[in-house]
Protein backbone atom coordinates (compact mmCIF):
# COMPACT_ATOMS: atom_id res chain seq x y z
CA UNK A 1 0.00 0.00 0.00
CA UNK A 2 1.39 3.37 -0.97
CA UNK A 3 -0.92 5.54 1.14
CA UNK A 4 -0.53 5.61 4.89
CA UNK A 5 -3.74 7.48 5.65
CA UNK A 6 -6.83 8.75 3.84
CA UNK A 7 -5.65 12.31 4.40
CA UNK A 8 -2.44 11.53 2.57
CA UNK A 9 -4.46 10.01 -0.24
CA UNK A 10 -6.59 13.12 -0.63
CA UNK A 11 -3.58 15.42 -0.41
CA UNK A 12 -1.98 13.62 -3.40
CA UNK A 13 1.50 14.69 -2.38
CA UNK A 14 0.58 18.36 -2.67
CA UNK A 15 -1.01 17.99 -6.09
CA UNK A 16 -4.56 17.68 -4.76
CA UNK A 17 -5.98 20.61 -6.75
CA UNK A 18 -4.59 19.33 -10.02
CA UNK A 19 -5.27 15.62 -9.63
CA UNK A 20 -8.77 16.04 -8.18
CA UNK A 21 -9.45 18.93 -10.54
CA UNK A 22 -8.81 16.62 -13.48
CA UNK A 23 -10.49 13.49 -12.16
CA UNK A 24 -13.40 15.47 -10.73
CA UNK A 25 -14.18 17.29 -13.96
CA UNK A 26 -13.92 14.03 -15.90
CA UNK A 27 -16.27 12.32 -13.45
CA UNK A 28 -18.78 15.16 -13.61
CA UNK A 29 -18.65 15.32 -17.40
CA UNK A 30 -18.98 11.57 -17.85
CA UNK A 31 -21.88 11.52 -15.39
CA UNK A 32 -23.67 14.50 -16.91
CA UNK A 33 -23.53 13.36 -20.52
CA UNK A 34 -25.66 10.19 -20.07
CA UNK A 35 -28.12 12.14 -17.92
CA UNK A 36 -28.55 14.72 -20.67
CA UNK A 37 -28.94 12.03 -23.30
CA UNK A 38 -31.48 10.25 -21.14
CA UNK A 39 -33.37 13.52 -20.79
CA UNK A 40 -33.38 13.94 -24.57
CA UNK A 41 -34.70 10.39 -24.98
CA UNK A 42 -37.45 10.98 -22.42
CA UNK A 43 -38.48 14.21 -24.07
CA UNK A 44 -38.97 12.59 -27.47
CA UNK A 45 -40.74 9.60 -25.88
CA UNK A 46 -43.07 11.90 -24.02
CA UNK A 47 -43.99 13.85 -27.13
CA UNK A 48 -44.56 10.56 -28.97
CA UNK A 49 -46.85 9.37 -26.19
CA UNK A 50 -48.77 12.63 -26.24
CA UNK A 51 -49.19 12.35 -29.98
CA UNK A 52 -50.49 8.85 -29.59
CA UNK A 53 -53.05 9.87 -26.99
CA UNK A 54 -54.16 12.74 -29.17
CA UNK A 55 -54.58 10.35 -32.09
CA UNK A 56 -56.67 7.98 -29.98
CA UNK A 57 -58.91 10.77 -28.74
CA UNK A 58 -59.39 12.02 -32.24
CA UNK A 59 -60.35 8.55 -33.38
CA UNK A 60 -62.84 8.16 -30.54
CA UNK A 61 -64.47 11.50 -31.23
CA UNK A 62 -64.82 10.80 -34.91
CA UNK A 63 -66.19 7.32 -34.16
CA UNK A 64 -68.78 8.74 -31.81
CA UNK A 65 -69.81 11.35 -34.34
CA UNK A 66 -70.03 8.64 -36.91
CA UNK A 67 -72.20 6.49 -34.65
CA UNK A 68 -74.53 9.40 -33.87
CA UNK A 69 -74.94 10.19 -37.51
CA UNK A 70 -75.70 6.63 -38.52
CA UNK A 71 -78.14 6.27 -35.54
CA UNK A 72 -80.14 9.23 -36.67
CA UNK B 1 -21.62 -14.94 -47.75
CA UNK B 2 -24.73 -13.58 -49.30
CA UNK B 3 -26.73 -14.42 -46.21
CA UNK B 4 -24.29 -12.57 -44.04
CA UNK B 5 -24.60 -9.46 -46.16
CA UNK B 6 -28.37 -9.47 -45.81
CA UNK B 7 -28.02 -10.06 -42.11
CA UNK B 8 -25.85 -6.98 -41.71
CA UNK B 9 -28.08 -4.80 -43.77
CA UNK B 10 -31.00 -5.86 -41.65
CA UNK B 11 -29.39 -4.21 -38.65
CA UNK B 12 -28.55 -1.16 -40.72
CA UNK B 13 -32.21 -0.18 -40.65
CA UNK B 14 -33.10 2.10 -37.73
CA UNK B 15 -36.16 -0.02 -36.97
CA UNK B 16 -34.17 -3.16 -36.15
CA UNK B 17 -31.19 -1.33 -34.72
CA UNK B 18 -33.25 0.52 -32.14
CA UNK B 19 -34.09 -2.55 -30.00
CA UNK B 20 -30.66 -4.08 -30.63
CA UNK B 21 -28.96 -0.93 -29.32
CA UNK B 22 -31.27 -1.00 -26.34
CA UNK B 23 -30.10 -4.50 -25.52
CA UNK B 24 -26.42 -3.67 -25.97
CA UNK B 25 -26.36 -0.51 -23.84
CA UNK B 26 -26.44 -2.19 -20.39
CA UNK B 27 -23.59 -4.49 -21.39
CA UNK B 28 -21.39 -1.60 -22.42
CA UNK B 29 -22.25 0.28 -19.21
CA UNK B 30 -21.30 -2.83 -17.27
CA UNK B 31 -18.00 -3.16 -19.10
CA UNK B 32 -17.28 0.54 -18.65
CA UNK B 33 -17.94 0.27 -14.91
CA UNK B 34 -15.80 -2.85 -14.56
CA UNK B 35 -12.87 -1.42 -16.49
CA UNK B 36 -13.30 1.86 -14.63
CA UNK B 37 -13.11 0.22 -11.19
CA UNK B 38 -10.01 -1.78 -12.12
CA UNK B 39 -8.47 1.22 -13.86
CA UNK B 40 -9.04 3.58 -10.95
CA UNK B 41 -7.75 1.02 -8.49
CA UNK B 42 -4.61 0.53 -10.58
CA UNK B 43 -4.12 4.25 -11.05
CA UNK B 44 -4.54 5.25 -7.42
CA UNK B 45 -3.47 2.24 -5.37
CA UNK B 46 -1.10 0.13 -7.46
CA UNK B 47 0.81 2.51 -9.69
CA UNK B 48 3.79 3.82 -7.69
CA UNK B 49 4.66 7.45 -7.14
CA UNK B 50 6.63 8.86 -10.04
CA UNK B 51 10.22 9.75 -9.25
CA UNK B 52 10.12 13.12 -11.02
CA UNK B 53 6.49 14.20 -10.98
CA UNK B 54 5.37 12.87 -7.61
CA UNK B 55 1.66 12.18 -7.40
CA UNK B 56 0.81 14.81 -9.99
CA UNK B 57 1.49 12.43 -12.83
CA UNK B 58 -1.68 10.48 -11.94
CA UNK B 59 -3.58 12.89 -14.20
CA UNK B 60 -2.15 10.82 -17.05
CA UNK B 61 -4.73 8.14 -16.26
CA UNK B 62 -7.56 10.34 -17.49
CA UNK B 63 -5.62 12.65 -19.79
CA UNK B 64 -4.25 10.01 -22.13
CA UNK B 65 -7.48 8.00 -22.47
CA UNK B 66 -9.45 11.18 -23.16
CA UNK B 67 -7.06 12.32 -25.89
CA UNK B 68 -6.91 8.83 -27.42
CA UNK B 69 -10.68 8.64 -27.50
CA UNK B 70 -11.05 12.13 -28.97
CA UNK B 71 -8.87 11.10 -31.93
CA UNK B 72 -10.32 7.61 -32.25
CA UNK B 73 -13.92 8.86 -32.18
CA UNK B 74 -13.15 11.31 -34.97
CA UNK B 75 -11.84 8.43 -37.09
CA UNK B 76 -14.90 6.30 -36.32
CA UNK B 77 -17.17 9.27 -37.03
CA UNK B 78 -15.49 9.80 -40.41
CA UNK B 79 -15.74 6.07 -41.16
CA UNK B 80 -19.48 6.10 -40.45
CA UNK B 81 -19.81 9.25 -42.53
CA UNK B 82 -17.97 7.69 -45.46
CA UNK B 83 -20.07 4.55 -45.16
CA UNK B 84 -23.20 6.65 -45.19
CA UNK B 85 -22.12 8.46 -48.35
CA UNK B 86 -21.06 5.25 -50.09
CA UNK B 87 -23.98 2.99 -49.19
CA UNK B 88 -26.63 5.62 -48.54
CA UNK B 89 -27.71 3.97 -45.29
CA UNK B 90 -29.66 6.13 -42.88
CA UNK B 91 -28.18 4.62 -39.75
CA UNK B 92 -24.60 5.65 -40.65
CA UNK B 93 -25.43 9.33 -40.57
CA UNK B 94 -27.25 8.91 -37.27
CA UNK B 95 -24.23 7.14 -35.77
CA UNK B 96 -21.96 9.96 -36.95
CA UNK B 97 -24.12 12.62 -35.34
CA UNK B 98 -24.46 10.53 -32.19
CA UNK B 99 -20.67 10.26 -31.85
CA UNK B 100 -19.83 13.93 -32.39
CA UNK B 101 -20.84 15.36 -28.97
CA UNK B 102 -19.03 12.56 -27.14
CA UNK B 103 -15.92 13.16 -29.24
CA UNK B 104 -16.08 16.88 -28.53
CA UNK B 105 -16.43 16.14 -24.82
CA UNK B 106 -13.37 13.88 -24.93
CA UNK B 107 -11.36 16.58 -26.71
CA UNK B 108 -12.48 19.09 -24.11
CA UNK B 109 -11.51 16.74 -21.26
CA UNK B 110 -8.12 16.11 -22.86
CA UNK B 111 -7.51 19.87 -22.98
CA UNK B 112 -8.82 20.44 -19.47
CA UNK B 113 -6.77 17.68 -17.87
CA UNK B 114 -3.81 18.75 -19.98
CA UNK B 115 -4.05 22.22 -18.48
CA UNK B 116 -4.32 20.79 -14.95
CA UNK B 117 -1.28 18.67 -15.64
CA UNK B 118 0.69 21.47 -17.25
CA UNK B 119 0.25 23.91 -14.36
CA UNK B 120 2.18 21.92 -11.74
CA UNK B 121 4.65 20.37 -14.18
CA UNK B 122 5.58 23.26 -16.47
CA UNK B 123 4.26 26.11 -14.35
CA UNK B 124 1.66 27.25 -16.87
CA UNK B 125 -1.91 26.29 -17.69
CA UNK B 126 -1.37 26.39 -21.41
CA UNK B 127 1.61 25.58 -23.60
CA UNK B 128 1.54 25.92 -27.39
CA UNK B 129 2.90 22.41 -27.70
CA UNK B 130 2.27 20.53 -30.94
CA UNK B 131 0.03 17.91 -29.36
CA UNK B 132 -2.03 20.36 -27.30
CA UNK B 133 -2.49 22.69 -30.25
CA UNK B 134 -3.59 19.85 -32.52
CA UNK B 135 -6.03 18.70 -29.86
CA UNK B 136 -7.48 22.21 -29.72
CA UNK B 137 -7.96 22.25 -33.48
CA UNK B 138 -9.55 18.81 -33.31
CA UNK B 139 -11.96 20.26 -30.76
CA UNK B 140 -12.77 23.05 -33.24
CA UNK B 141 -13.38 20.46 -35.96
CA UNK B 142 -15.89 18.70 -33.72
CA UNK B 143 -17.61 22.00 -32.99
CA UNK B 144 -17.79 22.77 -36.70
CA UNK B 145 -19.35 19.39 -37.41
CA UNK B 146 -21.95 19.81 -34.68
CA UNK B 147 -22.73 23.39 -35.71
CA UNK B 148 -23.13 22.45 -39.37
CA UNK B 149 -25.52 19.63 -38.56
CA UNK B 150 -27.48 21.84 -36.19
CA UNK B 151 -27.92 24.50 -38.88
CA UNK B 152 -29.46 22.14 -41.43
CA UNK B 153 -33.12 21.30 -40.91
CA UNK B 154 -33.42 18.43 -43.36
CA UNK B 155 -31.80 15.45 -41.59
CA UNK B 156 -30.73 13.76 -44.83
CA UNK B 157 -28.90 16.85 -45.99
CA UNK B 158 -27.45 17.30 -42.50
CA UNK B 159 -26.06 13.76 -42.62
CA UNK B 160 -24.49 14.14 -46.02
CA UNK B 161 -23.09 17.63 -45.48
CA UNK B 162 -21.68 16.49 -42.14
CA UNK B 163 -20.18 13.46 -43.84
CA UNK B 164 -18.32 15.58 -46.37
CA UNK B 165 -17.06 17.86 -43.63
CA UNK B 166 -15.93 14.87 -41.56
CA UNK B 167 -14.06 13.36 -44.51
CA UNK B 168 -12.39 16.67 -45.34
CA UNK B 169 -11.50 16.96 -41.66
CA UNK B 170 -10.04 13.48 -41.42
CA UNK B 171 -7.79 14.18 -44.42
CA UNK B 172 -6.74 17.40 -42.73
CA UNK B 173 -6.04 16.05 -39.25
CA UNK B 174 -2.63 14.53 -40.12
CA UNK B 175 -1.70 17.61 -42.16
CA UNK B 176 -2.67 19.85 -39.26
CA UNK B 177 -0.71 17.73 -36.81
CA UNK B 178 2.35 17.74 -39.07
CA UNK B 179 2.17 21.47 -39.69
CA UNK B 180 1.75 22.26 -36.01
CA UNK B 181 4.70 20.03 -35.18
CA UNK B 182 6.79 21.78 -37.83
CA UNK B 183 5.69 25.15 -36.45
CA UNK B 184 6.61 24.03 -32.95
CA UNK B 185 10.13 22.95 -33.88
CA UNK B 186 10.70 26.27 -35.64
CA UNK B 187 9.71 28.19 -32.52
CA UNK B 188 11.92 26.55 -29.96
CA UNK B 189 11.25 27.25 -26.34
CA UNK B 190 7.75 26.01 -25.78
CA UNK B 191 8.55 22.40 -26.57
CA UNK B 192 8.01 20.02 -23.72
CA UNK B 193 8.90 16.41 -23.28
CA UNK B 194 6.32 14.18 -21.74
CA UNK B 195 6.43 10.54 -20.87
CA UNK B 196 10.16 10.26 -21.43
CA UNK B 197 10.67 9.19 -17.84
CA UNK B 198 10.67 5.44 -17.55
CA UNK B 199 7.13 4.33 -16.94
CA UNK B 200 6.39 1.49 -14.60
CA UNK B 201 4.49 -1.39 -16.15
CA UNK B 202 1.62 -0.88 -13.70
CA UNK B 203 1.21 2.66 -15.00
CA UNK B 204 0.76 1.30 -18.50
CA UNK B 205 -1.82 -1.18 -17.24
CA UNK B 206 -3.67 1.58 -15.44
CA UNK B 207 -3.71 3.69 -18.59
CA UNK B 208 -4.89 0.72 -20.64
CA UNK B 209 -7.79 -0.07 -18.32
CA UNK B 210 -8.85 3.54 -18.10
CA UNK B 211 -8.72 3.79 -21.89
CA UNK B 212 -10.92 0.69 -22.16
CA UNK B 213 -13.32 2.26 -19.67
CA UNK B 214 -13.51 5.46 -21.74
CA UNK B 215 -13.97 3.41 -24.89
CA UNK B 216 -16.87 1.37 -23.49
CA UNK B 217 -18.38 4.54 -22.03
CA UNK B 218 -18.24 6.21 -25.45
CA UNK B 219 -19.96 3.27 -27.12
CA UNK B 220 -22.66 3.13 -24.46
CA UNK B 221 -23.42 6.83 -24.54
CA UNK B 222 -23.29 6.98 -28.36
CA UNK B 223 -25.77 4.11 -28.54
CA UNK B 224 -28.04 5.91 -26.10
CA UNK B 225 -27.86 9.05 -28.20
CA UNK B 226 -28.42 7.19 -31.46
CA UNK B 227 -31.61 5.74 -30.00
CA UNK B 228 -32.89 9.22 -29.21
CA UNK B 229 -31.94 10.39 -32.71
CA UNK B 230 -33.74 7.43 -34.29
CA UNK B 231 -36.90 8.27 -32.38
CA UNK B 232 -36.67 11.95 -33.29
CA UNK B 233 -36.22 11.27 -36.97
CA UNK B 234 -38.65 8.38 -37.29
CA UNK B 235 -41.34 9.91 -35.10
CA UNK B 236 -43.89 9.81 -37.92
CA UNK B 237 -43.44 6.09 -38.74
CA UNK B 238 -45.73 3.27 -37.71
CA UNK B 239 -43.09 1.16 -35.99
CA UNK B 240 -42.21 3.97 -33.59
CA UNK B 241 -45.90 4.39 -32.70
CA UNK B 242 -46.11 0.66 -32.00
CA UNK B 243 -43.13 0.66 -29.60
CA UNK B 244 -43.91 -0.49 -26.07
CA UNK B 245 -42.26 2.62 -24.61
CA UNK B 246 -44.65 4.78 -26.60
CA UNK B 247 -47.77 2.73 -25.92
CA UNK B 248 -47.51 2.65 -22.15
CA UNK C 1 -12.38 24.40 -71.22
CA UNK C 2 -14.30 27.18 -72.91
CA UNK C 3 -17.08 26.74 -70.40
CA UNK C 4 -14.61 27.18 -67.55
CA UNK C 5 -13.26 30.37 -69.08
CA UNK C 6 -16.81 31.57 -69.59
CA UNK C 7 -17.57 30.96 -65.90
CA UNK C 8 -14.47 32.88 -64.85
CA UNK C 9 -15.21 35.76 -67.25
CA UNK C 10 -18.80 35.93 -66.08
CA UNK C 11 -17.89 36.01 -62.40
CA UNK C 12 -15.28 38.69 -62.99
CA UNK C 13 -17.75 40.75 -64.99
CA UNK C 14 -20.38 40.46 -62.29
CA UNK C 15 -17.87 41.50 -59.67
CA UNK C 16 -16.80 44.50 -61.73
CA UNK C 17 -20.40 45.68 -61.77
CA UNK C 18 -20.45 45.58 -57.98
CA UNK C 19 -16.95 46.73 -57.16
CA UNK C 20 -17.81 47.63 -53.59
CA UNK C 21 -17.82 43.99 -52.47
CA UNK C 22 -14.30 43.34 -53.71
CA UNK C 23 -13.06 46.64 -52.36
CA UNK C 24 -14.64 46.04 -48.96
CA UNK C 25 -12.54 42.92 -48.46
CA UNK C 26 -9.41 44.82 -49.50
CA UNK C 27 -10.06 47.72 -47.15
CA UNK C 28 -10.79 45.21 -44.40
CA UNK C 29 -7.35 43.69 -44.99
CA UNK C 30 -5.69 47.11 -44.86
CA UNK C 31 -7.54 48.24 -41.76
CA UNK C 32 -7.01 45.03 -39.77
CA UNK C 33 -3.26 45.03 -40.42
CA UNK C 34 -3.07 48.72 -39.51
CA UNK C 35 -4.85 48.13 -36.22
CA UNK C 36 -2.18 45.79 -34.89
CA UNK C 37 0.57 48.40 -34.46
CA UNK C 38 -1.98 50.58 -32.68
CA UNK C 39 -2.87 47.75 -30.33
CA UNK C 40 0.64 46.48 -29.72
CA UNK C 41 2.89 49.50 -29.92
CA UNK C 42 5.21 51.02 -32.51
CA UNK C 43 8.54 49.28 -31.72
CA UNK C 44 9.95 48.30 -35.14
CA UNK C 45 11.63 45.10 -33.89
CA UNK C 46 8.41 43.77 -32.40
CA UNK C 47 6.35 44.76 -35.45
CA UNK C 48 8.83 43.05 -37.74
CA UNK C 49 8.48 39.90 -35.67
CA UNK C 50 4.69 39.82 -35.75
CA UNK C 51 4.33 41.06 -39.35
CA UNK C 52 4.08 37.68 -41.13
CA UNK C 53 1.49 36.37 -38.68
CA UNK C 54 -0.57 39.56 -38.72
CA UNK C 55 -0.57 39.82 -42.51
CA UNK C 56 -1.51 36.18 -42.87
CA UNK C 57 -4.28 36.20 -40.30
CA UNK C 58 -5.69 39.33 -41.91
CA UNK C 59 -5.50 37.63 -45.30
CA UNK C 60 -7.39 34.60 -43.96
CA UNK C 61 -10.14 36.81 -42.58
CA UNK C 62 -10.31 38.93 -45.73
CA UNK C 63 -10.77 35.89 -47.99
CA UNK C 64 -13.47 34.65 -45.60
CA UNK C 65 -15.53 37.76 -46.34
CA UNK C 66 -16.16 36.90 -49.98
CA UNK C 67 -16.54 33.15 -49.50
CA UNK C 68 -20.21 33.11 -48.68
CA UNK C 69 -21.03 34.90 -51.92
CA UNK C 70 -19.16 32.36 -54.02
CA UNK C 71 -22.25 30.29 -54.78
CA UNK C 72 -25.05 32.28 -53.13
CA UNK C 73 -26.04 34.50 -56.07
CA UNK C 74 -25.92 31.59 -58.54
CA UNK C 75 -27.99 29.54 -56.14
CA UNK C 76 -30.58 32.29 -55.80
CA UNK C 77 -31.11 32.87 -59.52
CA UNK C 78 -30.97 29.21 -60.56
CA UNK C 79 -27.67 29.40 -62.47
CA UNK C 80 -26.23 26.77 -60.18
CA UNK C 81 -28.88 24.25 -61.16
CA UNK C 82 -28.11 24.93 -64.81
CA UNK C 83 -24.46 24.25 -64.10
CA UNK C 84 -25.28 20.91 -62.51
CA UNK C 85 -27.29 19.96 -65.59
CA UNK C 86 -24.77 21.25 -68.14
CA UNK C 87 -22.70 18.73 -70.16
CA UNK C 88 -19.45 20.16 -68.79
CA UNK C 89 -18.42 18.31 -65.61
CA UNK C 90 -19.52 20.28 -62.57
CA UNK C 91 -16.05 19.90 -61.04
CA UNK C 92 -14.53 21.98 -63.85
CA UNK C 93 -17.14 24.71 -63.56
CA UNK C 94 -16.62 24.80 -59.81
CA UNK C 95 -12.90 25.08 -60.49
CA UNK C 96 -13.66 28.09 -62.65
CA UNK C 97 -15.68 29.70 -59.90
CA UNK C 98 -12.90 29.06 -57.38
CA UNK C 99 -10.37 30.60 -59.79
CA UNK C 100 -12.59 33.66 -60.17
CA UNK C 101 -12.93 33.96 -56.41
CA UNK C 102 -9.17 33.84 -56.06
CA UNK C 103 -8.65 36.53 -58.71
CA UNK C 104 -11.10 38.77 -56.89
CA UNK C 105 -10.13 38.16 -53.28
CA UNK C 106 -6.71 36.47 -53.29
CA UNK C 107 -4.76 38.18 -56.02
CA UNK C 108 -5.45 41.74 -54.77
CA UNK C 109 -4.16 40.68 -51.36
CA UNK C 110 -0.96 39.35 -52.93
CA UNK C 111 -0.42 42.66 -54.69
CA UNK C 112 -1.32 44.76 -51.69
CA UNK C 113 0.66 42.78 -49.09
CA UNK C 114 4.11 44.30 -49.87
CA UNK C 115 2.77 47.80 -49.27
CA UNK C 116 1.39 46.75 -45.92
CA UNK C 117 4.61 44.85 -45.22
CA UNK C 118 6.46 48.17 -45.46
CA UNK C 119 4.39 49.42 -42.53
CA UNK C 120 5.93 46.61 -40.52
CA UNK C 121 9.49 47.37 -41.59
CA UNK C 122 10.00 44.23 -43.68
CA UNK C 123 12.97 44.32 -46.06
CA UNK C 124 12.79 43.66 -49.78
CA UNK C 125 13.70 39.97 -49.54
CA UNK C 126 11.08 39.33 -46.89
CA UNK C 127 8.48 41.18 -48.96
CA UNK C 128 9.31 38.94 -51.92
CA UNK C 129 8.90 35.82 -49.81
CA UNK C 130 5.66 37.19 -48.38
CA UNK C 131 4.27 37.74 -51.87
CA UNK C 132 5.37 34.31 -53.03
CA UNK C 133 3.86 32.65 -49.95
CA UNK C 134 0.60 34.51 -50.45
CA UNK C 135 0.64 33.63 -54.14
CA UNK C 136 0.81 29.95 -53.21
CA UNK C 137 -1.38 30.24 -50.13
CA UNK C 138 -4.36 32.33 -51.21
CA UNK C 139 -5.50 29.85 -53.91
CA UNK C 140 -5.35 27.22 -51.18
CA UNK C 141 -7.63 29.38 -49.06
CA UNK C 142 -10.09 29.78 -51.93
CA UNK C 143 -10.07 26.03 -52.60
CA UNK C 144 -10.69 25.00 -48.99
CA UNK C 145 -13.15 27.84 -48.53
CA UNK C 146 -15.18 26.65 -51.52
CA UNK C 147 -15.96 23.40 -49.69
CA UNK C 148 -17.26 25.36 -46.72
CA UNK C 149 -19.22 27.74 -48.96
CA UNK C 150 -20.90 24.80 -50.70
CA UNK C 151 -21.69 23.06 -47.41
CA UNK C 152 -23.30 26.14 -45.88
CA UNK C 153 -25.16 27.17 -49.04
CA UNK C 154 -28.56 28.60 -48.15
CA UNK C 155 -28.28 27.94 -44.41
CA UNK C 156 -29.29 30.40 -41.74
CA UNK C 157 -26.35 31.99 -40.01
CA UNK C 158 -24.23 30.83 -42.92
CA UNK C 159 -21.47 33.40 -42.53
CA UNK C 160 -20.49 32.68 -38.96
CA UNK C 161 -20.94 28.96 -39.49
CA UNK C 162 -18.72 29.12 -42.54
CA UNK C 163 -15.88 30.64 -40.54
CA UNK C 164 -16.29 28.00 -37.85
CA UNK C 165 -15.97 25.25 -40.46
CA UNK C 166 -13.20 26.73 -42.56
CA UNK C 167 -10.83 28.50 -40.17
CA UNK C 168 -9.57 25.31 -38.46
CA UNK C 169 -8.83 23.88 -41.90
CA UNK C 170 -6.81 27.00 -42.73
CA UNK C 171 -4.30 26.26 -39.97
CA UNK C 172 -1.68 24.52 -42.17
CA UNK C 173 -1.79 27.32 -44.75
CA UNK C 174 -1.34 29.88 -41.99
CA UNK C 175 1.56 28.00 -40.41
CA UNK C 176 3.51 27.42 -43.61
CA UNK C 177 2.65 30.81 -45.11
CA UNK C 178 3.63 32.89 -42.11
CA UNK C 179 6.43 30.45 -41.34
CA UNK C 180 8.02 31.03 -44.74
CA UNK C 181 8.43 34.73 -44.06
CA UNK C 182 9.61 34.15 -40.51
CA UNK C 183 12.14 31.57 -41.64
CA UNK C 184 13.45 33.99 -44.24
CA UNK C 185 13.79 36.77 -41.67
CA UNK C 186 15.55 34.37 -39.31
CA UNK C 187 17.96 33.49 -42.12
CA UNK C 188 16.86 29.87 -42.35
CA UNK C 189 15.60 30.07 -45.93
CA UNK C 190 11.97 29.83 -46.92
CA UNK C 191 12.34 26.96 -49.39
CA UNK C 192 10.99 24.22 -47.17
CA UNK C 193 7.90 26.16 -46.17
CA UNK C 194 7.16 27.26 -49.70
CA UNK C 195 7.49 23.80 -51.16
CA UNK C 196 5.19 22.39 -48.48
CA UNK C 197 2.72 25.15 -49.26
CA UNK C 198 2.93 24.23 -52.94
CA UNK C 199 2.37 20.55 -52.09
CA UNK C 200 -0.72 21.46 -50.07
CA UNK C 201 -1.95 23.59 -52.96
CA UNK C 202 -1.55 20.68 -55.37
CA UNK C 203 -3.38 18.36 -52.98
CA UNK C 204 -6.22 20.84 -52.48
CA UNK C 205 -6.46 21.61 -56.21
CA UNK C 206 -7.02 17.91 -56.75
CA UNK C 207 -9.50 17.19 -53.95
CA UNK C 208 -11.29 20.43 -53.14
CA UNK C 209 -13.28 20.85 -56.40
CA UNK C 210 -14.41 17.27 -56.03
CA UNK C 211 -15.57 17.74 -52.44
CA UNK C 212 -17.18 21.07 -53.36
CA UNK C 213 -19.11 19.41 -56.18
CA UNK C 214 -20.37 16.71 -53.84
CA UNK C 215 -21.41 19.33 -51.30
CA UNK C 216 -23.19 21.40 -53.96
CA UNK C 217 -25.14 18.41 -55.19
CA UNK C 218 -26.28 17.71 -51.63
CA UNK C 219 -27.29 21.34 -51.13
CA UNK C 220 -29.33 21.30 -54.34
CA UNK C 221 -31.07 17.99 -53.72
Amino acid sequence: MIWNSPAEFFAMGGYALYVWGSFGVCAIALAMEPILVRKRQNQILQSLRRERIADELENEVSEKAHARESGR
Amino acid sequence: MNNKLIHWFKYASPQSFYPLAGKMIPWFWGLAAAFGVVGLWLSFFVAPTDAQQGEGYRIIFVHVPASWMSMFIYLVLAAWAGLGLALNTRLSGMMASALAPTGALMAFLALWTGAFWGKPMWGTWWVWDARITSELILFFLYLGFIALQAAIDDPRRADKAGAILALVGVVNVPIIYFSVKWWNTLHQGSSVSVGKSSMAVTMLWGMLFMALCFWMYSIAVALMRVRAIILEREAHTEWVKELNEVKS
Amino acid sequence: MNAVLAVIRRDLLLAMRRKSEVLTALFFFVIVTSLFPLGIGPEPALLKKIAPGVLWVAALLATMLGLQRMFAADHADGTLEQMVLSPTPLGLLVGGKIAAHWMLSGLPLVLLAPVLGLQFDLDVGALGVLMLALLLGTPLLSLIGAIGAALTLGLRGGGVLLSLLVLPLYVPALIFGAGAVEAHIAGLGAGGHLSLLAALLALAAFFAPWATTAALRIALE
